[in-house]
């Protein structure tokens, strides 16, 4: 991929979405290798008050285990991580997840702009946040704070988007890294994923 | 309480060091006592933004010296520090599970039954209860005691007052729980809020209780707490674990929030997980 500059500092991703973000992400998810090392966060929008489903629907292409963390869980490498309904999920110091019940943010709960923000707190530049189709602003001061702390921001291609609010508000406030259609990510999980087998 | 965009994408958000919060956890401890040293750190910083914002603060350092040098701005300062977001009925097949195993299996064995809302916040799951204990027959059987570190927000519950904003959620959940009823036949109607009638209302003794610092003060059935010790740390979260162990009948019930969990507890071993997906334990040695 021309001037991607990719490296094996990385040490986890984190991926944002709403509307139109489903299909996008079971995409990814099928395409990411089994051993694929980094922990991989999801911050989806979804109903407050439906607890399943959404880790079986993400995980019938997926090649990865998806889990929906408990509060100050241990993060593990190499597995994928959903934010579960109506709670906030972020990472905490101590490489845990925290759970919260605080105020909706952005209309959400869970929040994209709060795991993104906690992410960037706890993985400075090791970071790399992706945003995908959504049809409101959250997630966009998150990619701010990744950038700010010296993570790579990428955002699904307007073009490529089902809606387009919610990369386009990243777009408008902060640098974005990389602007992907969907294959590209896809490509772009898989060069990566090469790069760590080729350290050990 | 204002509007909560705090994280809204145009306002830079004030970033706090984690030397910022020490400095300021240790003024609350020496001048009022409260110990927020292990707070989740996510959260707790989350808050402390927040009311840099909401006051209008400069810095952290200017919060801390409004904490000290004006007392009476504490109580504000406790009210927002803690998170008071709850609903009715959050988690409807938890409430039907009390309803339909956990109630009856207590009264198995008693006539009486005693139930701690541990962190209760606004009341809300207080409320519930109350009115499922009325649908079950059992309101005059029942002690109910609801408590929290924050003294304003507990005058909030006394009043037993939701916004018809808030009611709209509250009676999906209800329904969802299968209620055998409709909700506001329990509430008293204003122009902008449902009051809880009183005869429910009086059924709960509130208090004020500091589950950090406070001390076991009685025994129960029941015991809820939920989504409360998920703004501590793993290290708080164990030492309260052992004054909710301690306040519980032996095989009385331990209900936590839906993604909370007690395997990284010391005593996790003296509960028996009674159902995993509702979170519901009981307490199995002393």
């Amino acid at each position: 991929m021309n001037g991607v500059r990719l490296s094996d500092k990385y040490k986890a991703v984190v991926i944002g979405g709403s509307a139109g973000s489903f299909k996008p992400v079971t995409q990814i998810l099928s395409s990411v290798p089994e051993d694929f090392p980094l922990p991989i966060f999801l911050c989806l929008h979804r109903l407050k008050h439906v607890r399943h489903g959404f880790v079986e629907a993400l995980s019938i292409k997926s090649n990865k285990k998806i889990i929906e963390p408990y509060d100050k869980e241990p993060i593990k490498r190499g597995l994928v991580y959903l934010a579960p309904a109506n709670y906030h999920m972020s990472i905490e110091l101590g490489n845990t997840f925290a759970l919260s019940t605080e105020e909706l943010v952005n209309n959400s709960r869970p929040a994209i702009d709060i795991t993104l923000e906690t992410a960037a707190y706890n993985y400075k530049d090791k970071l790399i946040g992706i945003l995908l189709s959504g049809a409101n602003k959250d997630g966009a001061y998150g990619m701010k704070k990744i950038k700010e702390r010296g993570g790579m921001t990428v955002v699904q291609d307007l073009e490529d988007s089902m809606i387009t609010t919610m990369p386009a508000a990243a777009l408008a406030i902060t640098e974005i890294d990389h602007v992907f259609k969907v294959e590209q990510l896809i490509q772009f999980f898989l060069q990566l994923s090469e790069l760590y087998k080729s350290k050990v | 309480m204002p509007e909560n965009n705090y994280f809204s994408a145009t306002k830079t958000m004030h970033e706090i060091e984690i030397n910022e919060i020490r400095r300021l956890t240790k003024i609350i401890q020496d001048n009022y006592g409260f110990d927020f040293k292990d707070y989740a750190i996510s959260s707790f910083r989350r808050r402390i933004s927040r009311i840099i914002d909401l006051y209008k603060f400069k810095s952290v350092d200017a919060l801390i010296n409004r904490l000290n040098s004006q007392p009476e701005f504490f109580e504000e300062f406790l009210s927002e520090i803690t998170v008071n977001v709850t609903e009715m009925y959050r988690d409807p097949s938890f409430w039907k599970e009390i309803r339909d195993h956990v109630i009856p299996q207590i009264l198995l064995n008693n006539n009486k039954l005693s139930i701690w809302h541990a962190g209760c916040s606004s009341g809300e799951e207080v409320y519930s209860m109350c009115i499922l204990l009325e649908e079950m027959g059992l309101l005059d059987k029942a002690n109910v005691i609801a408590t929290d570190i924050d003294t304003a927000i507990i005058s909030r519950a006394k009043q037993g007052k939701i916004s018809k904003k808030n009611m709209v959620l509250n009676d999906k959940n209800y329904h969802r729980f299968g209620g055998n009823s409709s909700l506001d036949k329990y509430f008293d109607e204003d122009r902008e809020s449902y009051t809880l009638k009183s005869d429910l209302l009086n059924k709960v003794s509130f208090r004020k209780h500091d589950l950090v610092k406070g001390f076991v003060f009685s025994k129960f059935d029941l015991v809820l707490c939920r989504n409360v010790m998920i703004y501590f740390n793993q290290t708080l979260q164990n030492n309260v674990l052992y004054k909710l162990h301690e306040s519980l009948f032996k095989y009385g019930y331990l209900a936590i929030g839906s993604k909370e969990s007690l395997i990284w507890c010391d005593i996790a071993n003296k509960f028996l997980v009674v159902n995993n997906e509702e979170k519901i334990y009981r307490k199995i040695k002393e």
